[in-house]
């Protein structure tokens, strides 16, 4: 942020030699159905993320670019947005890091659109609410990390950070608005696989249906674009394995013992 | 027990008034995707075309109930080289869909979901092995 912060607007001093980058920004007008394109150029430093290109948009062009941000570092999940057709959180997308010319920047998909770079994010939160999910682990810190001297033991978050990125790469939930989606149901895999003292059984209801972890068709393309150790496809297959063996395990209960199951 | 999250995009945040979903179209559309969605692909075309053929084979099957003469005439049809050439694709297309419910079955199992890359490469290094050799065998490249 540094450099650009220190970046002279352009027209006034600003060095024309300076590198620059244009972005290519979908824009959509809350309330208007009409959706275009505007193109803005940025000054590059070394670091610059396609977050700190817009920013300075913001700043400097065009104050009613619409985006979201918050933690610059990975961590909140807020600045999700499709760059160049990839789903990636903005702050931590490196401009160097992207073939040359133009970049393409628009808002994610399958998520209801806000306005410009803003989707409607509440709608994921709301069914990651669903699966009651606690976002602490009772396991221990990260693999390969270790408790600081004098420090007992180490909790951590969840891995996932309610980006939306996995929500917007599926193809499943772009034709089916009724797909309960890869956050939500790795998210219910992780209460399943460490209930933390939650009862894992409605997260069982909530996944074990047609909309649920069945409605998956194995594209994997939640895993590829997850930041996080998330992964929410390989997720969703493990939950699979753990829904069947457990329909089998209250078949063969109720098939055992046939008297408890009498209404 | 109430829910420990509580997330919220905050008070007064507007909610999105347009859907933007990319429907069924975004099924084909490959573009920056991987090789899982390959096999999703693969797997959707594959099948959409197996139903096709199933209508085709009860129409040319009631040709049976029209006498020798009508299925005698659909033999000739059935052993021209384009006809032939159609009978390689399908089975190419058989054996993707096949070959892909193998990767469907063992992922639904919730069986090696971290090698779900290298089991579609096998799985479809077989399946275009086996369509080679019939393709040899249906064009008589080999008796
Ligand atoms: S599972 Fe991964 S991609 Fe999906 S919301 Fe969580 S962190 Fe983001
Ligand atoms: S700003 Fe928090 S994840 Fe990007």
């Amino acid at each position: 942020m540094a450099t650009l912060l220190q970046t002279p607007r352009p027209g006034a001093d600003a060095d024309p030699a300076a590198p620059a980058r244009t972005l290519r920004v979908r824009r959509h007008r809350r309330g208007d159905s009409a959706e275009g394109w505007d193109r803005y150029t940025a000054p590059v430093g070394p670091r610059t993320t396609v977050l700190d290109a817009l920013t300075w948009v913001r700043a400097h062009l065009d104050a009613s670019l619409n985006l979201r941000h918050s933690c610059l570092h990975a961590s909140c999940g807020t600045c999700g947005m499709r760059v160049n057709g990839r789903d990636v959180l903005a702050c931590v997308t490196r401009l160097e890091d992207l073939p040359p010319g133009e970049v393409s920047v628009e808002p994610l998909r399958n998520q209801p659109l806000v306005s410009d770079l803003v989707v409607d994010i509440e709608s994921l939160y709301e069914s990651l609410d669903g699966v009651r999910l606690p976002l602490v682990r009772t396991s221990e810190g990260a693999p390969g990390s270790t408790p600081a001297e004098g420090v007992g033991h180490l909790t951590r978050f969840e891995d996932c950070v309610e980006c939306g990125l996995c929500v917007s790469a599926c193809p499943i939930v772009a034709s089916d608005p009724e797909y309960a989606g890869p956050a939500v149901l790795g998210a219910a895999w992780r209460l399943v696989a460490e209930p933390r003292d939650r009862d894992p059984e409605p997260a069982y209801a909530l996944v074990d249906g047609e909309q649920g972890a069945w409605r998956c068709h194995l594209a994997f393309e939640c895993n590829e674009v997850c930041p996080t150790d998330a992964l929410p496809a390989e997720e969703i297959a493990r939950l699979r394995g753990i829904l069947l063996r457990h329909r089998v395990v209250r078949w063969l209960q109720r098939h055992a013992r046939p008297e408890e199951v009498q209404p | 027990m109430t829910p420990q999250t509580g997330r919220s995009a905050g008070p007064g945040v507007p909610r999105g008034d347009l859907p933007h979903r990319a429907g069924a179209t975004g099924w084909f559309d490959t573009r920056h995707r991987h090789l899982g969605d390959w096999a999703f692909v693969v797997n959707r075309l594959s099948g959409l075309g197996l139903v096709a053929y199933l209508y085709l084979h009860l129409v040319i099957l009631s040709q049976l109930a029209r006498g020798p003469e009508a299925w005698g005439g659909f033999l000739a049809i059935a052993t021209s080289p384009p006809v032939l050439l159609f009978d390689v694709l399908l089975l190419a297309g058989l054996l993707a869909h096949a070959f892909n419910g193998i990767r469907v079955t063992l992922l639904g199992l919730g069986l090696v979901a971290s090698r779900q890359k290298a089991l579609w490469v096998a799985l479809m290094g077989m399946a275009v092995l086996i369509a080679l050799a019939g393709a040899s065998r249906i064009l008589g490249v080999t008796s």
